[in-house]
């Protein structure tokens, strides 16, 4: 294909566009993304609805009665040079502490990953626990951080054949990405540990707690650790950790 | 209590309303009923109000068939959308009419003549609980609805309070939108272009809007699979994910197009060519698996024409309903207060 000039916005039938920021996944192309998300949730555009940030692009759903897709493809033409402009994003979120308890019974692929990749278990959960991952996207599945930073040595193909059930929490690798299983669902992913920490609880005030542009770093906790912080979790009481990313930290 | 206790559930019946925005961006599809025009008029019908807070109060929705139910307390329904043959105590019973039910009453709705969808509203609206803004069931992440899940025999499904107040107004009735055609002319289902378009080939997008489809067995609330001409994609169908509006028809690796509705996934990595016209939408709701498709190319000017279309002729059923209707009236991104 032709080398494109970004950004573009593309038509999605008539009540969304599309602002594309380029045409792989790239930390520096979704930090643009997340940019234009953000400036559209705090400097509101009258007709736009909602938006989904993704890898390298924004969807952007308005209402044509309120706005014409002329005047809103102008608008966001607008606002997507600024964001392209603003280099350091403004894009860094928030910065959360996962607890995650690995291995054992929450983590029962973790030896297999380990043989797979030719080093012990504790090291697997050295190089997880050691990287500050990005939340690319949600999508999937409510709440499923896409996140991109796995270290290439801990890729892992997936299972040949997925599980009917996998609990909601479970920290799995799946090929060259790795995630957290916000509710329980079957999957292909090797689990590797778990989180008392609920990404969706619908019952909260916020029912997804990460958003594109987030990071999330992975701290290692015991079983012991896991199983007073699961309850304070039930009881709604628990604490979770996030403070403002660094400005062009990390991936 | 007043309310109905589901004696058949049908394959599938779920309750819905129009639907739960403002997630998206979180990974949840929206899910809300199929067929936005039918629900209203159910709603009408039954003389439920629209307004801000409650753009639409939640109905059934019954997939190719219908439920039996038992009333708890007298109750007024409606039955809209697909033609399912219905009976209130063994009597038969119109639909696009409004009915009063006693306490202890039966109503039995049968297999979709035509059409795919039927929509039940109860005077008053369904008492669930709303979630995250709707009261709508997404199944996937058992939210919302009756306890997030399709119906079952035994349910009680609890109706806002009508009971003893109910007084009979004068025979309400109202046309359907549009006749179900099943197994006749193919339908015509226009769309405008999507994000990927420029992925087709001209001769691509012809063959597109010469050929007939089949929805194929494999369709649900997530999607209309269609079975036919193939859309081969420059370069492949594979592309790095985005976002997904509400109609976008993707384009597996193999050509097969799918057209994403209610319960699609907010994200995905597959070519979107095309959406179709949300004006088009409650057409694709009620086409069942066997029904033949065409497409028509649009541009989005001529998708908003129709939409103001489909707006001006349910605004109409809504007002012959009731000449005091006051509702607001949302359809594709159209508010609109009659």
């Amino acid at each position: 294909m032709s080398r494109e000039f970004y950004p573009r916005i593309l038509p999605a039938g008539e009540q969304a566009l599309v602002v594309e920021f380029g045409d792989a996944i790239d930390p520096a192309v979704n930090d643009r993304v997340v940019a234009l998300a953000r400036s559209l949730e705090l400097r509101a555009i009258n007709g736009v609805t909602e938006t989904i940030a993704s890898y390298r692009s924004l969807l952007v759903l308005f209402e044509p009665s309120r706005i014409s897709a002329r005047r809103l493809r102008f608008m966001l033409a607008r606002r997507s040079r600024a964001a392209l402009a603003d280099r350091a994003g403004g894009s860094a979120g928030l910065l959360y502490d996962i607890p995650v308890c690995y291995g054992g019974a929450y983590g029962p692929d973790l030896p297999d990953v380990a043989a797979h990749c030719g080093v012990s278990p504790q090291e697997i959960v050295r190089r997880h626990s050691d990287v500050v991952y990005r939340v690319f996207m949600l999508g999937f599945m409510p709440g499923f951080p896409y996140l991109g930073g796995l270290d290439k040595a801990l890729e892992t193909p997936r299972l040949d054949t997925p599980r009917a059930l996998i609990p909601a929490g479970s920290v799995g690798i799946g090929g060259r990405q790795t995630g957290v299983y916000p509710l329980d669902s079957p999957g292909g992913w090797r689990l590797i540990g778990r989180t008392p920490v609920r990404l969706y609880d619908p019952a909260r005030s916020k029912p997804v707690l990460l958003q594109a542009g987030d990071r999330v770093r992975f701290i290692p906790i015991s079983e012991e650790e896991y199983e007073r912080a699961d309850a304070s979790c039930r009881a709604g009481s628990y604490e979770i950790i996030a403070r403002a990313a660094e400005e062009g930290g990390a991936v | 209590m007043n309310g109905i206790e589901i004696v058949t559930p049908g394959p599938l019946t779920t309750v819905q309303d129009l639907g739960r925005f403002g997630y998206q961006r979180a990974g949840f599809c929206p899910s809300g009923v199929m067929d936005v025009p039918a629900a209203l008029i159910a709603n009408a019908l039954v003389g439920n109000k629209s307004d801000a807070d409650e753009p639409m109060p939640a109905v059934l929705e019954m997939t190719m068939q219908g439920i039996v139910c038992v009333f708890h307390g007298d109750a007024a329904f409606a039955l809209t959308g697909a033609d399912m043959p219905a009976t209130l105590n063994d009597k038969d019973i119109p639909s696009y009419a409004l009915h009063y039910a006693r306490s202890g009453d039966t109503l039995s709705i049968g297999f979709a003549r035509a059409g795919c969808r039927g929509y039940l509203a109860f005077a008053g609206g369904i008492d669930v609980p709303p979630v995250m803004g709707s009261r709508s069931t997404n199944i996937k992440c058992a939210l919302g609805g009756f306890e997030g899940r399709k119906l079952k025999r035994g349910d009680m499904l609890a109706l806002y309070g009508v009971g003893g107040r109910l007084k009979p107004r004068k025979p309400v009735y109202a046309e359907p939108q549009h006749a179900y055609t099943s197994n006749g002319a193919p339908l015509l289902i226009r769309v405008a272009d999507g994000p990927q378009i420029e992925r087709f080939s001209k001769e691509t997008i012809r063959k597109f809007q010469n050929a007939q489809y089949t929805v194929s067995v494999q369709s649900d609330r997530m999607g209309v699979r269609l079975d036919g001409e193939p859309l081969p994609a420059i370069g492949g169908a594979d592309i790095v994910s985005d976002g997904i509006p509400c109609g976008a028809v993707q384009v597996s690796n193999a050509g097969q197009p799918m057209i994403l509705l209610a319960d699609r996934q907010t994200v995905g990595g597959y070519a979107k060519p095309f959406v179709v016209i949300e004006a088009d939408l409650p057409l694709l709701a009620q086409a069942r698996p066997g029904d033949k498709l065409r497409f028509a190319r649009v541009s989005i000017r001529n998708a908003q024409f129709a939409a103001l279309e489909t707006i001006a002729d349910t605004g109409l059923t809504l007002r012959r309903i009731d000449e005091q209707y006051t509702g607001s009236l949302r359809f594709a991104g159209f508010n609109i207060k009659t």
